[in-house]
């Protein structure tokens, strides 16, 4: 029973929607060339208090998937402060 | 003072001009007065659409460069008062006007004016920026579809860029039968990833092409659902707060009211 849902085909307007969503987090990301490096400085900022990272060989970027799109952070880290946390 | 709109989307053929046309009709027919100026320069469609095409004296070019003035190339539409047109030059192109002459002559038609409705070209290159230049406001038409749509995020980023806030979306030729059926996008689908505020929605309607054809704004036929659409969004520029009509309601919209906000003065 459950199959015969699974296997109907989506509306066409869902698909639309989802087409619509990967498109504009596209588009935003590259008529905004700032956005990533943006991104980069929050993100180091955040981790700032808790650990000791490698800026140079820090990478971020975006993945597309066909139905997704990832905010990857690869950031090597060279030493976690003893008892550091917010409000310190 | 009056206040200046600019109508545009991105992409062509998404109804801008029929809305600069319906809705400056609608604000005449409300008592206010109102200059219409199409900024299609090489495409002129708004006299067309308006029936105005045998009036033309002098054109939006004419008047940058200084061959009239402003007052001898606006058309007096004799049907409604307070109504004016200042046609699209057809001849020249579009660097023949620089943002600078356009925010000119919006200044000097909002001197006069309540309402200047600046229908814009389609694109995002110089003659967009010509046709925002003197805005204080901008409302985006799209159509329920992904390169419509898509189109319009850009020009909402482009209009924020440019320091203009808050524009509103007019989403036109929505087909509530088929959003009923699943094959179109609805209100919320559309609102929800552009983030902006709904001014309206439009019904697809044959009328629209009926009045088209015969040179007469569909708001004056009272039986088109597009004429009322365009009939209430003009009442919500002027401020005054209209619900959604059912045939917006039928299109998904019946939990987003509050979003509905007026453009009016404030
Ligand atoms: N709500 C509507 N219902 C039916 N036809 C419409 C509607 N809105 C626009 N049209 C038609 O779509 C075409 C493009 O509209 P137009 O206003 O010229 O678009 P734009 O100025 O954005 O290029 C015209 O033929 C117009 O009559
Ligand atoms: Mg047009």
């Amino acid at each position: 029973m459950l199959g015969m849902f699974q296997h109907s085909s989506p509306k066409s307007k869902d698909i639309a929607r989802e087409r619509l969503r990967m498109v504009l987090v596209n588009d935003r990301v590259g008529v905004s060339p700032h956005l990533l490096e943006d991104v980069r400085r929050d993100i180091l900022k955040a981790v700032s208090g808790y650990m000791q990272v490698d800026e140079q060989h820090m990478e971020i970027a975006l993945r597309t998937r066909e139905n997704s799109v990832s905010l990857v952070a690869d950031i090597p880290v060279q030493q976690v402060l003893r008892g550091a946390g917010p409000g310190k | 003072m009056g206040e200046v709109i600019v109508f545009t989307s991105g992409k062509g053929g998404v109804g801008k001009t029929t809305t600069t046309a319906n809705i400056g009709t609608a604000l005449a027919l409300l008592g206010k007065k109102v200059a219409m100026v199409d900024a299609d320069i090489g495409l002129r469609n708004l006299d067309v659409v308006m029936g105005l095409e045998n009036r033309i004296v002098y054109d939006l070019v004419d008047v940058a460069e200084g061959f009239c003035r402003l007052k001898q190339a606006l058309i007096k539409d004799k049907r409604f008062d307070g109504l004016y047109l200042l046609p699209a030059a057809q001849t020249k192109d579009k660097d023949a006007i620089s943002p600078d002459q356009m925010r000119k002559i919006c200044a000097e038609l909002k001197e006069e004016f309540d309402y200047v409705l600046i229908d814009s070209p389609a694109g995002i290159e110089q003659g967009f920026r010509n046709a925002v230049a003197g805005a204080d406001r901008a409302v985006v038409v799209t159509t329920p579809d992904v390169s419509a749509v898509r189109d319009a995020d850009r020009v909402i980023g482009l209009l924020e860029a440019g320091g203009m806030d808050d524009p509103r979306l007019v989403i036109n030729r929505i087909r509530a039968e088929m959003v009923r059926r699943g094959d179109m996008m609805d209100i919320d689908d559309v609102i929800d990833n552009l983030a902006i505020h709904l001014l309206g929605v439009v019904p697809e309607d044959e009328v629209i092409v009926v009045s088209t054809n015969r040179g007469e704004p569909a708001i004056l036929s009272r039986s088109s659902r597009a004429g009322q659409a365009f009939r209430n969004i003009a009442r919500r520029l002027t401020g005054e707060n209209v619900p959604l009509m059912h045939i917006e309601d039928d299109a998904g919209i019946l939990q987003r009211m509050a979003r509905l906000v007026g453009l009016g003065r404030r």
